[in-house]
C-alpha cells in the first residue's frame, strides 16, 4: 500500500506540475504502471509483468457477466482506440484512449481508478484485477 | 430564437402563457461555473446546468449516484456534498418529483414536435442538436 500511495503521489505532484509535457505525462503513467505492477505483485507471486496481447484482448472483448449492452471496453472506446469513442447510452463523445492520440491517457491515478471501478463492472460485473489494469494502460500504450 | 412580428409574438404569448412559463426562461441558463461538476458529471454526458432541475431533483439525484440511470456515477462523500451544495444552491424551478431534466414539463412540451432521428441517440445528449448547450444557451438549434 505504501508504494501504491508514493507512486500516486508522484503522479499527482508531476501533474500538478503541468501534464501538458509529454515527458511529464509519460512519468506520470509510468508511475500509475509502477503501482499498478506492486498491486499485481501482490495479488499473484508469480506475476512477471504486464501484457499488450492480453490488454488488447480485454478491451475488444466480446465479455459476458457485465451488462448486455456493453459486452466490451471497444463498446464506448471504439475497436479503433485512436479514434474518438461514444457513450453507448448517452452518445456522448469520448476523447480516445490510445496515448499515441491523445498523451494525456492515463496521467491523473484518481482519474484512472475511477474509470476502472465503473467500467470494469459494466463490461465484465466485476473489478479488474490490477493486473488487467496494467495490461489495458499497457496496450494502449504501446498502440501506434 | 428568431425576432417574431407583434402578432405572432402575441399569439405565441398566448400559448406559453399555458405552459409552466419556463421555456422561455430555460433559452439561457447561467453555465456550469463549478470545476468539480463540470468535471465528476461531465464525463458520461454534458455537465447539465444546475437551472435545469429543481433542488428536489437534484438532491434525489444525488442521493442515488449508485445507481444513476443504470449507471455506476458514485463518487467520495466529499466531492457528493460539494456538488450537491452547487447544484441545489443554482437549481431552477420545475417538478421535484421528477428526476430528469427531459421529463420536465417545459422539456417535453418544447420537444413534442422533435424527433431524434439519427442526430441524438437521446435527448439528454442536448449537444448532439444545441451545439452551444454546454454554454447554456438553448435559443437555437
Ligand atoms: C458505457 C461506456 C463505457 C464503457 C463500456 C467503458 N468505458 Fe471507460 N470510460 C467511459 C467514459 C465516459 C470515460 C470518461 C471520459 C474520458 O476519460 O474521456 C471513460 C474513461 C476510462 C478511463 C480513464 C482514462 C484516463 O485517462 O483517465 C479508463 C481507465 C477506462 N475508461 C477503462 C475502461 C475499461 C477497462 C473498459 C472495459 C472493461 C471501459 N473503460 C469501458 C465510458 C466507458
Ligand atoms: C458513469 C457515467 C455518468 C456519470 C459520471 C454521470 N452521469 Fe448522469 N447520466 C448517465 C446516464 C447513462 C444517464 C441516462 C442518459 C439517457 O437516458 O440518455 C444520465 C442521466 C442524467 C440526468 C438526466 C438527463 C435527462 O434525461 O433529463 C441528469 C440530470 C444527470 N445524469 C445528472 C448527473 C450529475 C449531476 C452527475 C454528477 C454528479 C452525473 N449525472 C454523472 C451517466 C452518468
Ligand atoms: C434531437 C434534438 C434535440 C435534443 C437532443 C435536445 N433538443 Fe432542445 N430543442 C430542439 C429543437 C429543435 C428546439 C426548438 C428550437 C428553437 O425553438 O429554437 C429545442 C428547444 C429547446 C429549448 C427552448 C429554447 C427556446 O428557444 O425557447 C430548450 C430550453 C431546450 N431545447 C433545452 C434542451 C436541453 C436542456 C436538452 C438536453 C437535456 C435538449 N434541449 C436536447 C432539439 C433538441
Amino acid at each position: 500500500m505504501k508504494r501504491l500511495s508514493s507512486a500516486c503521489a508522484a503522479a499527482a505532484l508531476l501533474l500538478t506540475a503541468g501534464a501538458a509535457l509529454p515527458a511529464r505525462a509519460d512519468a506520470a503513467r509510468d508511475a500509475i504502471l509502477t503501482a499498478y505492477a506492486a498491486e499485481a505483485q501482490r495479488e499473484d507471486s508469480g506475476f512477471t509483468g504486464f501484457d499488450a496481447a492480453r490488454g488488447r484482448a480485454l478491451y475488444m472483448g466480446p465479455h459476458t457477466g457485465g451488462k448486455a449492452e456493453t459486452p466490451a471496453c471497444a463498446t464506448c472506446h471504439t475497436p479503433d482506440p485512436t479514434r474518438s469513442g461514444q457513450h453507448q447510452k448517452t452518445g456522448r463523445s469520448i476523447d480516445p484512449m490510445a496515448v499515441s492520440a491523445n498523451p494525456a491517457r492515463f496521467t491523473n491515478a484518481t482519474d484512472v481508478e475511477k474509470r476502472f471501478s465503473r467500467d470494469c463492472p459494466a463490461v465484465l460485473g466485476r473489478a479488474c484485477t490490477a493486473r488487467e489494469k496494467g495490461d489495458f494502460i499497457t496496450y494502449l500504450t504501446g498502440k501506434p | 430564437m428568431i425576432r417574431i412580428p407583434a402578432l405572432t409574438a402575441a399569439a405565441a404569448v398566448l400559448c406559453l402563457s399555458a405552459l409552466p412559463g419556463l421555456a422561455n426562461e430555460m433559452e439561457r441558463v447561467p453555465p456550469v461555473t463549478h470545476p468539480a461538476t463540470q468535471k465528476e458529471c461531465g464525463e458520461c454526458h454534458m455537465a447539465f446546468q444546475p437551472g435545469l432541475l429543481p433542488a428536489q431533483s437534484w438532491n434525489r439525484i444525488m442521493d442515488g449516484l449508485a445507481d444513476h440511470f443504470g449507471d455506476n456515477a458514485s463518487l467520495p462523500a466529499d466531492a457528493v456534498a460539494d456538488i450537491r451544495a452547487y447544484l441545489t444552491a443554482n437549481a431552477g424551478r420545475g417538478d421535484g418529483t421528477l428526476l430528469r431534466i427531459t421529463e420536465q414539463r417545459w422539456f417535453v412540451h418544447e420537444h413534442r414536435k422533435r424527433h431524434l432521428g439519427n442526430r441524438a441517440k437521446s435527448f439528454a445528449d442536448c449537444q448532439a442538436c444545441h451545439q452551444d448547450a454546454a454554454r447554456g444557451l438553448y435559443e437555437d438549434d
